[in-house]
């Protein structure tokens, strides 16, 4: 049935852009937003020793990647279970 | 034992591991010498890809730029380990399902034409030999001055052991040897942090004691203590910026999309075998980099601290050995102004021209004396920031043993990163350029030969670079970047996302995005670098984050030719279907 298979195929695609898009804006936000654009305007708060836009810029964002990623890998692999396209083993 | 035998033993049993574990995983196949037979373990390919990537502008260099530039460092922090998103999220899985070896491949056969490979070839080669020059010249500098033999010497030593695992092992002995240079480096990193960290903070983990408070019984806050030194002492505050808002975007993301489209990181991924190894491998590989760029600002600041306090007022007569041992390797100069015998650090450049030219002789402290004039600030002292990470352990007078193992470290950062840039080059040359283009008919034997004879000449160039630097080497790695996230990332990212992407627009896209960002480094930095400042440059964009723009114009370019132009080949379309879904497909 190469129809269904390429419905669902479709719709495991769209569920990896939504996820992915997701996941980029959260990227975009903790470097640029926080780490650069509005740095000067967080950097009026302080964080334990930190001005908060400079803890963002030079360890913050680093470990949101880190999570981010293992986020992703997460998600997308209970994504390829649910729509049956798993790698074999 | 005296430093230099400790250093001797230290890289010394550095060197003999690589190359057991060169002759233990030597290459039986291309598949072995291209991508290590797709063998590699998620973890070790984590470990490896961390150290092919931290390369000695991330060992040695970066550390001492943030020191110095504060806030503004923040721009490689970011964008060297952002790029790892991108690569995890839009790269890396696709291009380990579509399963070949290189990154011209998968552009050639995208793109079902010649033309686009060969375009490919010829940016990764340039790329990567950019990149490679400064690492042989890392290797050369750090023998010199540690183990105080000629430059030349180091750089003969560093090729030799390079070519012993790569033209042997290819990519199986450069992954195996990188997983254990990795080990080495991040130790070598680690362990003066953590002594630092604990004489100024008590904390053991650097990147904590970076947030902590002094631990000299005043209970401030070390960044701001370190804010309070440097205004008092008329330089811009440690966490204030200097660039502009516009400039700092612009780089920072052209380093993160270079980072995702540099060949000889994206190659890494081919070498895991399934496409959920892939994924969890960038996730691996960031960890193990996050460890040494969460570190490096701590290093930073608690270097900018150190050197304040043990050289600002210091009489030279009294100065410790690492001063004068500096200034007779050229990257520390003094010029008395005031001639009271004292140093006066402070904001300002002290010297002009900027750089020491030394005369014969001394001065009447005994420093060597200067033919630079003095400026007309308080400022006598010049550092060069290259020689933070290498002098911190002395300046925090920890013991030679550490010394000694941070050579190695330098040693093991610039040699993973010129292997693997090495390799990516013969296999651009022997697979794409011979199997793929002009001699098709070549058996496997003779393309691994063609593969081992190009990493050899690869190495020799590569060495012949590093003894007689173009002089140019900081300006070039502009170009890496830049010239990666204009062409490749673009150009890969429109292939797996686009299903309507054909091979007009890729073409057009990359020479767009290559000719206007290559003009604009070029013009600025060699043709009239005079001219090279925020006043002259395009909405304020400098040379270094001038590849983001050159992204961009791809993106559009792309977007409008294909448009107007005729729709890939069904085949090429049931293969970008093909590799967007993780399980293998039966034929259809």
């Amino acid at each position: 049935m190469p129809d269904l298979d390429e419905n669902n195929s479709n719709n495991y695609w769209k569920a990896n852009i939504r996820l992915m898009l997701m996941l980029l804006s959260v990227w975009f936000f903790v470097s640029f937003v926080c780490g650069i654009l509005i740095v000067d305007y967080l950097n009026q708060i302080q964080f334990f020793g930190y001005k908060l836009g400079f803890w963002f810029s030079q360890q913050g964002s680093i470990y949101f990647f880190i999570l981010l990623i293992f986020v992703y890998v997460w998600r997308m692999n209970s994504l390829d279970r649910k729509f049956g396209l798993e790698e074999d083993d | 034992m005296s430093l230099q035998v400790m250093t001797y033993v230290f890289v010394g049993l550095s060197f003999g591991l690589y190359i057991g574990i060169a002759v233990w995983s030597r290459s039986k196949s291309t598949s072995d010498f291209y991508i290590a037979g797709s063998h590699v373990h998620p973890i070790a390919n984590g470990a490896a890809t961390a150290a092919d990537w931290m390369s000695a502008a991330s060992f040695l260099s970066m550390a001492g730029i943030i020191a110095f530039e504060g806030a503004d460092g923040a721009r490689y922090l970011m964008g060297w380990t952002g790029g790892y998103v991108l690569l995890a999220l839009l790269l890396a899985p696709y291009l380990r399902k579509f399963a070949k070896f290189t990154v011209p491949d998968f552009v050639g056969d995208r793109y079902y034409s010649q033309t686009a490979r060969l375009v490919a070839v010829v940016c990764v080669i340039f790329i990567s030999f950019t990149y490679v020059a400064g690492q042989m010249r890392g290797v050369g500098i750090v023998f010199s001055r540690f183990l105080e033999v000629e430059i030349e010497t180091g750089v003969l030593v560093g090729m030799a052991i390079v070519f012993f695992y790569a033209v042997l092992g290819g990519m199986k002995g450069i992954t195996y040897t990188q997983v254990a240079q990795y080990c080495v480096l991040i130790f070598a990193y680690l362990v003066p942090a953590i002594f630092i960290s604990i004489q100024l903070t008590g904390n053991p983990f650097p990147m904590l004691g970076l947030g902590s408070t002094m631990s000299d019984g005043s209970g401030i806050y070390l960044l701001d203590r370190l804010d309070g030194l440097t205004t008092e002492l008329g330089m811009a505050a440690f966490t204030a910026g200097n660039k502009s808002t516009i400039d700092m975007f612009f780089i920072t993301a052209a380093l993160m999309a270079g980072t995702a489209g540099l060949p000889h990181v994206i190659v890494r991924f081919f070498t895991v075998p399934k496409v959920r190894d892939a994924r969890i491998s960038a996730g691996y590989a960031l960890v193990f980099i996050a460890l040494l760029y969460t570190t490096a600002p701590a290093v930073a600041a608690f270097a900018r601290i150190n050197i304040i306090n043990s050289v600002n007022e210091m009489v030279y007569a009294d100065a410790p050995d690492w001063f004068g041992k500096w200034e007779r390797s050229g990257l520390i100069a003094w010029l008395d102004k005031n001639a009271d015998g004292k140093v006066q650090y402070r904001g300002g450049n002290a010297l002009n021209p900027v750089k020491p030219v030394y005369a014969e002789g001394v001065g009447s402290s005994g420093e060597r004396s200067l033919e630079n004039q003095p400026t007309n600030n308080g400022n006598e002292l010049y550092i060069d920031r290259d020689i933070i990470v290498l002098a911190h352990p002395e300046i925090a007078m920890l013991p030679n043993w550490v010394i000694a193992l941070v050579a190695a470290g330098g040693l093991a950062a610039a040699l993973s990163t010129a292997a693997g840039l090495l390799l990516v080059i013969s296999t651009a040359v022997s697979h794409d350029l011979m199997k793929k283009t002009f001699m098709p008919d070549i058996s496997e034997r003779q393309e691994l030969l063609f593969a081992r004879l190009s990493a050899a000449a690869a190495v020799t160039v590569a060495g012949f670079f590093g003894i007689y630097p173009i002089g140019l080497v900081a300006e070039v790695v502009a170009f890496a970047f830049g010239l990666a996230a204009a062409s490749f990332f673009p150009v890969i990212l429109l292939g797996i996302f686009s299903r309507r992407m054909n091979k007009e627009a890729a073409i057009t896209g990359m020479l767009v995005g290559l000719v206007f960002t290559f003009s604009y480094i070029v013009f600025f930095k060699f043709i009239s670098p005079e001219l090279n400042n925020a006043e002259h440059w395009l909405l304020g964009i400098s040379p270094e984050g001038i590849g983001t723009l050159g992204m961009l114009m791809n993106f559009a370019i792309s977007a409008i030719v294909c448009r107007f132009t005729p729709a890939p080949p069904p085949d090429v379309q049931k293969m970008v279907e093909n590799i967007r879904i993780p399980r293998q497909q039966a034929s259809i």
